[in-house]
């Protein structure tokens, strides 16, 4: 009945967003009893937080690497370290001034020594100047706008390769692999996805292809007079720059309207949902290229396929997008604790000189906090799956 | 730029009338309710949500597959018939609930407004939040998305000359234009057709002469929900997906084309919807996809500029047997 009395007055202090988290953690002070007056700053314990959209439009894209980074931290803690970790999440629904409070409210109240993402681009860019200030490392694993490595941040890192170096993998892909002359670029007219269609074009012109674009509504559904142009040009393959559910219906639509060259796109269509939108039939060959990597069976290297094992036993569902790099990027931090680095200061410096071979990448950060291994992956659906084809300067589509 | 527009002019035609078609369906609805109660339903596009979820779940409980020729038009029928049904009775629930009381005490037509955003939101939250997610399950990805249900149609293509045109278009085009048809002859020629004249001519002495109003205003919204609702068949046909925010962009087409039309105006309509998906997609192959909404309602100004009461301007009232 005490529990349940402090949990009330504490719960009517706090108000909207940080509501949900902050049941949790108090839920978790209960059980822990009076450790977290000890344990706040040093100690054996330190807090890391993961910040997302847990719960709205996009959550398909964050979950995974929520879980990915759950599942490092669960391993690491169960070795009985000196210094644990509580991994502590902030669901910013991918809203940037969401995470902007709760980013806060992690910094002050609960004395994060890390954080694991902002997940996306735009809620990085509004993040990443707090915790700069506060001075505390931050490593995401799928925020890629290029711009973000470009503001001289020194606590800001992330584990995959950026939009540049997406587009760059993808156009060498298309037009040397899929030998692709005539390229047709599509986007949803946002940030994300024409910034990725142009330089898809750009790198595919320069490339010697032949390129045309044009851009669909995301909220729109009928996509008829951009299919029309595509048939009109005749291209060897279309590069759509969005999100999956815009890709399910722009696919659908070619395909129907008797398209019949290849279809890609890039990180933000690469979840099961774009072959559920398109239909599986009208699906079957679609190209995804993606920064991250998803690899249920080793290919690119031995503890990815360990990873994939442990994590369907844990979660019950296959390796998804960005989960590899979500058990990266909570692996950066757990090197550190283990190199006896708990302050923030210190994992940041440590961060530095990082490096280790990853479930994914071989994880080393550029003095601006990239990656230095700037791999693209290729991926291919397959039935209801999206298998991964290899890294683009090696993979070769099968269709 | 000329040559793209003369390239895709017979392909943006074909989509222009199937889009089209489905915007007059739906406008259909705005523009008889305008007609007799001189109000703007604006649930009227949830009401056709609702609508492309019942069709959905026709076809998930036929489990339908691989259908073509007369066992898709079948199955068109049929989806219309249950989208019809469920979108008209929710049309009439909705006139009873949201805009019923506000008429018997006479309150303003802002009010009747207000009422009217107040249930759109509260329909789609509803679908939204519970309906969706209990009867349909949501994928994997998470609650907000589309729930997609394909019946994997065969696209047989008929061709004439230059023309290549889908089954699934020419079906929407058809199946619009004999509903519409229908509803021409249903308001012109029946005896409560002519009770909906009349009340949308004059209420008080529609009332005098002994026309029901109540009755007039239930099959106004009936109508009215089973147009949409064989609108939102037609529509799930074409794309064989939805979510609960799908009459949002729809509506405010519909509407646009009830406007363009002449609002009140059933043949209006048509001749609206019409105009909207064409020049929507001449639009589109003249200066790219992005510039479509900016050419269709530059050219709705400029109707509007010359003709404020809309291409046909007429209204229902005078419409004559």
């Amino acid at each position: 009945m005490e529990r349940l009395g402090t949990l009330r007055r504490n719960k009517m202090r706090i108000t909207g967003a940080l509501a949900v988290s902050a049941v949790l953690a108090l839920s978790a002070v209960a059980c822990g009893g009076d450790d977290k007056d000890s344990g706040g700053g040093g100690g054996n314990e330190v807090t890391i937080g993961f910040m997302g959209d847990l719960t709205g439009e996009n959550s398909g894209l964050v979950i995974p690497p929520w879980q990915g980074a759950q599942l490092a931290v669960e391993q690491y803690n169960a070795t009985n370290p000196k210094v644990k970790i509580k991994l502590k999440k902030y669901d910013s629904q991918g809203k940037p001034e969401q995470a902007t409070t709760l980013a806060q409210g992690a910094v002050k109240n609960d004395k994060i020594v890390g954080l694991i993402g902002p997940a996306f681009s735009g809620e990085s860019q509004s993040v990443a100047p707090i915790l700069e200030e506060a001075k505390i490392p931050s490593v995401t694993p799928s925020a890629t706008n290029v711009t973000l490595a470009e503001k001289g941040w020194k606590y800001w890192h992330r584990v995959v390769a950026d939009d540049a170096v997406q587009s760059a993998g993808a156009a060498n892909f298309l037009t040397k692999a899929a030998a692709a002359k005539k390229i047709f670029t599509v986007s949803d007219n946002q940030d994300y996805g024409k910034g990725l269609a142009d330089a898809i074009a750009k790198a595919a012109g320069g490339a010697g292809a032949q390129t045309q674009s044009d851009a669909v509504d995301d909220k729109a559904t009928d996509y008829s007079s951009t299919v029309n142009k595509i048939n009109q040009f005749k291209p060897d393959a279309v590069y759509f720059g969005g999100y999956y559910a815009v890709a399910g219906r722009l696919f659908k639509q070619l395909r129907e309207g008797g398209y019949k060259g290849k279809m890609m796109s890039g990180d933000g269509s690469l979840a099961t949902g774009l072959i559920e939108g398109a239909g599986e039939k009208n699906a079957q060959g679609a190209l995804l290229s993606c920064g991250c990597l998803i690899d249920a069976e080793g290919k690119t290297n031995e503890k990815a396929k360990k990873f994939a094992t442990d994590y369907k036993a844990k979660f019950g569902s296959d390796v998804a997008i960005y989960s590899t790099e979500g058990f990266d990027a909570a692996s950066t931090f757990i090197e550190a604790l283990k190199a006896g680095k708990s302050e923030p200061e210190d994992i940041n410096a440590f961060l530095k000189t990082v490096d280790f071979q990853g479930v994914g990448k071989q994880i080393k950060f550029d003095a601006n906090g990239e990656l230095a291994a700037q791999d693209i992956f290729i991926y291919e659906v397959k039935g209801n799956l999206l298998p991964l084809l290899g890294n683009s300067n090696e993979a070769k589509p099968t269709a | 730029m000329l040559d793209d527009f003369i390239n895709q002019f017979w392909p943006s035609t074909i989509d222009g009338l199937a889009l089209g078609a489905i915007y007059a369906l739906l406008a259909l609805g705005y523009t008889m309710v305008y007609g007799v109660l001189r109000l703007i339903n604006f649930a009227h596009a949830d009401v056709f949500m609702v609508g492309t979820f019942a069709a959905l779940w026709s076809v998930r409980t036929l489990g339908v597959s691989d259908v073509g020729g007369f066992a898709l038009i079948g199955v068109v029928v049929l989806m219309a018939v249950v989208a019809g049904a469920v979108a008209g009775g929710g049309a009439m629930l909705l006139e009873v609930t949201a805009y019923r009381p506000l008429r018997k005490r006479g309150a303003s037509r802002l009010a009747a407004l207000i009422s009217a955003i107040g249930a759109s939101i509260f329909i789609q939250q509803l679908m939204g939040a519970v309906v969706v997610h209990r009867v349909f399950g949501t994928s994997k990805e998470g609650g907000k998305l589309d729930v997609n249900e394909h019946f994997k149609k065969l696209s047989d293509v008929v061709d004439v000359g230059p023309i290549l045109i889908r089954n699934d278009q020419l079906l929407v085009f058809v199946g619009a234009v004999l509903m519409m048809v229908a509803l021409d002859q249903f308001v012109n020629r029946t005896k409560l057709g002519r009770g909906i004249r009349s009340t949308a001519q004059d209420p008080e002495t529609a009332v005098l002469m002994g026309v029901n109003i109540d009755r007039v205003v239930s099959t106004t919204f009936l109508v009215g929900g089973i147009m949409a609702g064989v609108a939102a068949a037609l529509y799930f046909l074409r794309f064989e997906s939805t979510n609960y925010f799908v009459g949002f962009l729809l509506g405010i087409k519909a509407f646009t084309a009830a406007v363009l039309g002449g609002i009140g105006n059933i043949r209006g309509a048509l001749v609206g919807g019409f105009t909207l998906g064409l020049l929507e997609m001449y639009g589109s192959s003249l200066f790219g996809s992005q510039w479509r909404d900016v050419v269709a309602f530059s050219l709705l100004i400029l109707v509007l500029m010359f003709r404020p009461t809309g291409i046909l301007g007429e209204s229902l009232q005078q419409a004559r047997a």
